[in-house]
């Protein structure tokens, strides 16, 4: 029997760092992590069968729906080794599997000393997963490739094996065979991290060094720091400093996640756990920041982390005007927990007040909406995504342009727009595909490689307002959802862009305005007027709809004026009944933006603007 | 005071397709019984509503539906003269009969005029065959002339027909043949409906499946002007949104509904209007009988308007009629919202009166949103 009982197993602030180990999980979304992750807690006994539930470790109900992890975790698990019968320490960390998170990904990785390469054997290794996996490998982790899934129909381990000791560089027998869901191999796979992944290395008597390598708000306890100790020790009541501010706060709690928070006697080398010190606002805690003590700190920090960097941008703006300042304390709740979201209030003449936020990417745009919304039960308006765009003006003033409404008018000399350095793996049957794809978003190929005999790597450079703009959705869609996508940022580039803007009666709307390649501008005006046509309702006057780049009309439609708004029957029983629609009728009048003399109901700004899943909320909501 | 009655007759031969009134046809009913005996007991309940009603003199009855035209005219006539004895009736009492083209003789029109009718106004709806079978209805086009004439020569001095445009598959000519016709017949008003698809007709579902496809705002706002210009040039002028009427051939029954007077509505379902407040019948003719043979109110709700809901009626109604509404029921804010209207030539303010001109009242609606509160 491997499984120790919590109170007998080592216990921390006493732990011997040979019998511990440090790893975490690399795998791409559904590959089943979460399933072999519950498998291990069930198999080490820290969770009792009775409160086992699919994916344990996700506190959040998005990541349970979406089946998605979204913040760090880090569980302690007692083993006994089956090998050599001997009791250790695994703490496993667990890290997102999507792009958008990949800076907490390498947090996580900071904090082992070896990965396990999860992949699905029906599905291969996917680009974010690679991305990961290099990740792992330029931070000289011991990789131990598993293949999941053994249990499904249709896997393929041999072949997945092979393409695996290709990317890593071992013999494809390494790798190890498992299965989440029955729980095959799990255990052996328990054995080999202790086996293969080396115990951490520090000096228990040096002074105290922890990397902070996530940090998340809870309204009951307030800020909780995981940490890995490096060297040192920390105690609970001690006073505790953070290397970058000198700022001192004293210990309250210390302890580890097992996976309940366990107050223990402290934290000694090599282990990875939490501390509690009061603080309420993660800023203060921050992610890659060293910790060290008050009465003997350290004088050399540890390599931290590169801040995430907002790459795209969207104004979100409360459905209801009334809601402005609940969305602002929504946004600085999630923030507390959310270093990487970045907000400011914005105003729009067409969707009133609201904030233009920075996401780390799409997912992440969406998750913090869907958690607005859910979480905080508001109603949103998003704008389309869209990118930073740095703008040099011929007198050599620099602009930087978060909001298309903010492109500079008069002479513009260079626009820099942020590229990625893209990779897609995909069947070979899709290069052709995937090919025309990236050339007309605009990609520059840079390479393209054989993972194995019918799998491909093909790299390209793409601008990130490209792939921002449903690239994701294409792709998958022309390789029936084989292919898959990871992306880097690469710095700017210059690019032929001009802002397109729309005009109602004559009158630019802000929240239409969109910055585009040339080559795309007279498509997008076409486009959005021809949208807008369909969706904003007869006035009393013709309404003309134009696209312009400057003074350059390059689109128009036009909205002929109303001449039938009347029921033409009014007798007895007809007068309430006209009277309460007419009560009605106001109250959706109220719902209309006024564009000029132009009035534009919400429904178009959405429809013209956001997601599918935006026009089926508002649609819902109409009919409530 | 005075107060006039509407006494609905809930009976129909057959439900039109596109009729989603209060009405039943005989079969619907299922009670076995005959039109004859249905008719003497459904009067035997609107006479003991009418105990229930206040005594004031009354200045225009109407009987609508349904068909009254169904019903003998005696059983009709129980009920004139039960008002006139109760209540009294003004010298001019305008006395309306609703009628069916098909289902009137020469003997029965002379027999409502006797029992005191003086207006009777016919469902014409088209001159086209086409087009009356869309709408589901029965009659021969040709039967409208007949009826007009024998109503005429009955001794009616007042005769109406009902027009309908914008059913599916009517074309601007074929209105135009409508309205010609109806105006080539010895009448002295006419009111013309736009078609209005209500959900839960047969005609809805039609739509639904897709055999009919309505026709277009633009073609529906073209016929209203052509039937505008062409009463216009044949001396009815118009009088409100959908009714034309040669001089002093206004229906002031309606008009009583229109200038919020005091009113009456007898039978299931009919709504009533006193002094600010509205109250409505329960809806079914079976339901309503049992209440008021047990001499239980057959009233099912009421609503007592506020004086902002008032203001907003007498407006609403107000500007769909000839002399329009005075600039002194609005705020000054709807005021100025009048001003572009006027600009572009939807209506007209002259004497502190705000007029809708023919395009303006085809968007009557929309500017009311702009000047109500």
């Amino acid at each position: 029997m491997p499984a120790i009982s919590l109170a007998k197993a080592p216990q921390p602030a006493s732990t011997n760092p040979a019998q511990i180990r440090n790893f975490c999980i690399i795998a791409h979304i559904d590959h089943g992590k979460s399933t072999l992750a519950d498998r291990m807690l069930g198999i080490t006994e820290v969770v009792d069968p009775r409160n086992m539930r699919a994916q344990y470790l996700d506190r959040m109900d998005i990541e349970r729906e979406r089946g998605i992890t979204i913040k760090s975790q880090a569980v302690r698990l007692p083993w006994r080794s089956g090998v050599d019968g001997q009791e250790y320490i695994l703490n496993m960390i667990d890290t997102p599997g999507h792009v958008d998170f990949t800076y907490e990904v390498s947090r996580s990785l900071a904090a082992c000393e070896g990965a396990v390469l999860l992949v699905d054997c029906a599905q291969g290794i996917e680009a974010q997963t690679l991305a990961n996996l290099y990740l792992a490998m330029e931070n000289n982790l011991t990789i131990i490739p598993v293949l999941n899934k053994i249990d499904l129909p249709n896997a393929q381990p041999e072949k997945f094996a092979a393409e695996l000791a290709k990317l890593i560089g071992c013999q494809p027998e390494d790798c190890l065979r498992v299965s989440g869901k029955t729980g095959d191999g799990v255990k052996e796979l328990l054995d080999e991290i202790v086996k293969q992944i080396p115990a951490p290395k520090g000096d228990p008597n040096a002074p105290a060094r922890a990397l902070i390598f996530d940090s998340v708000y809870d309204s009951y306890r307030g800020v909780v720091t995981y940490v890995r100790v490096i060297d040192g020790h920390l105690s609970p009541r001690e006073q505790i400093q953070m290397f970058s501010t000198g700022v001192r706060h004293e210990a309250l709690e210390v302890g580890v996640i097992s996976p309940e928070p366990v107050a223990s006697k402290g934290l000694g080398v090599g282990e990875v756990g939490y501390l509690i010190t009061g603080v309420k606002d993660v800023r203060q805690s921050r992610v890659g920041d060293t910790i060290t003590t008050f009465n003997n700190p350290t004088k050399h920090a540890l390599a931290g982390y590169k801040d995430p960097k907002p790459m795209v941008f969207s104004g979100l703006f409360p459905l209801d005007g009334a809601d402005f300042p609940a969305l602002r304390e929504a946004l600085d709740k999630l923030q507390l927990n959310d270093a990487a979201l970045v907000y400011e209030p914005e105003s729009s003449a067409a969707l009133g007040f609201g904030f233009r936020c920075g996401f780390l990417g799409l997912l992440h745009m969406e998750i913090v909406r869907e958690r607005l919304e859910r979480e905080h039960k508001l109603n949103l308006i998003s704008t389309a995504p869209n990118v930073v765009y740095n703008v040099t003006m011929d007198d050599g003033k620099e602009v930087r342009v978060t909001n298309p409404s903010e492109f500079p008018d008069g002479k513009v000399a260079v626009v820099k727009e942020p590229i990625v350095k893209s990779t897609i793996l995909a069947p070979s049957e899709f290069i052709g595909t995937i090919m025309e794809l990236c050339q007309e978003r605009r990609g520059v190929l840079l390479g393209m490689d054989y993972i194995s005999e019918d799998r491909v790597e093909i790299r390209y450079d793409l601008p990130l307002a490209e792939i921002v703009f449903d690239f994701f959705d294409q792709l998958k869609s022309r390789t029936k959802g084989y292919a898959s996508l990871d992306y880097e940022e690469k710095g700017d580039a210059e690019g032929n862009l001009v802002k397109v803007d729309i005009l109602l009666q004559g009158e630019a709307v802000d929240a239409f305005s969109a910055i585009v390649h040339r080559d795309k501008a007279y498509a997008y005006g076409v486009m959005m007027t021809g949208k807008l046509r369909q969706l904003i309702p007869r006035q009393q006057f013709d309404v003309p709809i134009q696209a312009a780049i400057g003074s350059r009309i390059i689109a128009r439609e036009s909205i002929s004026a109303i001449r039938k708004d009347v029921l033409a029957k009014c007798y007895g029983g007809d007068i309430s009944r006209k009277r309460k629609l007419l009560e009605k009728q106001k109250e959706g009048k109220k719902r209309m933006k006024m564009v000029g003399r132009v009035e534009v109901p919400q429904e178009a700004f959405v429809a013209a603007l956001a997601t599918d899943a935006d026009i089926e909320k508002v649609k819902a909501a109409r009919k409530l | 005071m005075a107060l006039s009655y509407y006494v609905h007759i809930p009976y129909c031969i057959k439900r039109c397709g596109y009729c989603d009134f209060n009405t039943y046809t005989p079969s619907e009913l299922q009670d076995g019984a005959t039109l004859e005996l249905v008719s003497n007991d459904y009067i035997d309940a609107v006479l003991a509503e009418l105990d229930t009603t206040p005594r004031e003199e009354v200045p225009t009855i109407f009987f609508g539906g349904g068909t009254p035209s169904l019903l003998p005219a005696d059983d009709l006539g129980r009920v004139i003269s039960a008002i006139k004895v109760r209540n009294g009736l003004t010298p001019d009492c305008e006395i309306t009969l609703e009628a069916n083209p098909d289902s009137v003789t020469q003997e029965k029109l002379e027999r409502y005029l006797e029992v005191g009718f003086n207006r009777i106004s016919f469902g014409m709806q088209s001159a086209k065959a086409h087009v009356l079978a869309v709408l589901d209805r029965t009659h021969n086009p040709e039967n409208v002339k007949r009826s007009v004439d024998m109503a005429r020569a009955a001794g009616f001095e007042s005769i109406s027909v009902d027009l309908i445009y914008g059913t599916p598959g009517e074309s601007i000519d074929d209105w135009r043949e409508s309205v010609t016709t109806a105006l080539s017949l010895d009448i002295d008003h006419i009111s013309a409906y736009a078609l209005i698809v209500e959900s839960g007709t047969k005609l809805a579902a039609q739509i639904k499946r897709g055999e009919f496809s309505m026709p277009n705002d633009d073609l529906m706002a073209d016929m209203y002007l052509l039937v505008d210009e062409m009463c216009e040039s044949q001396g009815l002028s118009w009088y409100e949104l959908s009714n034309w009427s040669k001089p002093g051939h206004e229906c002031r029954h309606n008009i009583a509904y229109w200038e919020n007077k005091n009113w009456w509505g007898l039978g299931p379902g009919a709504h009533s209007h006193l002094a600010g407040e509205r109250f409505w019948n329960v809806k079914h003719p079976t339901a309503y009988k049992q209440k008021l043979f047990s001499k239980t109110s057959p009233i099912l709700g009421s609503e007592l308007l506020t004086q902002t809901q008032m203001n907003t009626e007498s407006i609403m109604l107000g500007i769909r009629m000839r002399q329009g509404i005075s600039l002194e029921m609005l705020t000054s804010a709807a005021i100025a919202n009048l001003a572009n209207y006027s600009e572009n030539g939807f209506l007209e303010i002259t004497q502190n009166h705000v007029v809708l001109t023919s395009k303006g009242r085809l968007i009557a609606d929309r500017i009311v949103r702009e000047i109500t509160i």
